[in-house]
């Protein structure tokens, strides 16, 4: 962690790792842990969260950075007692998210071995963004209701 | 994640502790395709003690069903807790795998 900040009714996580898939486990469990201390309900925490942050964190890293050594992952947190919002930025060229309308549940795909990730960030998240913003973001917007 | 092997007649058992994802889904894969190599035709996963499955995990349990399929074998999942079980509902993989609730109903489905 280079960053936190808990104020009264937010909290706030900063984190960069570099391009290696080994980091994902320990970025989610630290913004699961937060959200834990938030009592943020228990399927978010073990389920929601987890495997989305993963989808991001992964294609940040493999598709994003393409796991060049010298290109790091931003990650930061915001959290409040309503919503978290976890934008993940990498220094890849980003992709255009309404392009990517594969439906991974189609009979023709279902024997897919990839083509998940986006799909399982948008089933269990509230909303998913990409943008650009000296980087390329996918924001994770999940809120607590 | 670590996992273990172990055999139950002619059924591979592999028994996943922790997540199953990115950062090592390769290792599982390898370990079954030995299994594959060795002859075995049957094999069952056994999530009782899993944690989370990302979308790489998910992939290589439908590769590694599809490669055991091409020899006239299955592979068959069981102890999908509440929050995997969503997770393969979906991904509709619910429907591409024989799913069991227990180890014991699953062995004796093959």
């Amino acid at each position: 962690m280079i960053a936190g900040e808990m104020e009264r009714d937010s909290e706030t996580l900063e984190l960069r790792i570099s391009s290696d898939v080994r980091h994902i486990d320990e970025v989610v469990a630290d913004i699961v842990r937060m959200a834990a201390l938030w009592e943020y309900p228990r399927k978010h925490l073990a389920l929601n969260l987890p495997v989305a942050l993963t989808e991001a964190l992964s294609n940040a890293i493999l598709r994003g950075n393409r796991e060049d050594p010298a290109k790091s992952v931003r990650v930061r947190a915001e959290l409040t007692a309503e919503r978290l919002v976890v934008d993940v930025s990498d220094e890849g060229l980003g992709f255009d998210l309404a392009a990517c309308t594969a439906d991974p549940t189609a009979a023709g795909n279902i024997m897919r071995e990839d083509g998940r990730g986006l799909f399982l960030m948008q089933k269990l998240m509230t909303r998913v963004e990409r943008f650009t913003d000296g980087g390329n973001v996918v924001r994770l917007v999940l809120h607590r209701g | 994640m670590t996992f273990s092997v172990s055999q139950h007649g002619d059924v591979a058992i592999i028994d996943v502790e922790g997540q199953l994802v990115v950062s090592n889904r390769q290792d599982l894969k390898q370990r079954v395709l030995d299994e594959i190599d060795k002859g075995t035709t049957k094999v069952l996963v056994d999530f009782a003690h899993a944690g989370y499955i990302d979308s790489s995990g998910l992939g290589v349990l439908v590769s590694l069903a599809k490669r055991i399929r091409e020899t006239g074998g299955d592979l068959r999942l069981a102890n999908l807790n509440e929050d995997l079980q969503t997770l393969f509902e979906l991904t509709k993989l619910d429907t591409l795998f024989q799913i069991s609730e227990t180890r014991d109903g699953a062995l004796a489905s093959f």
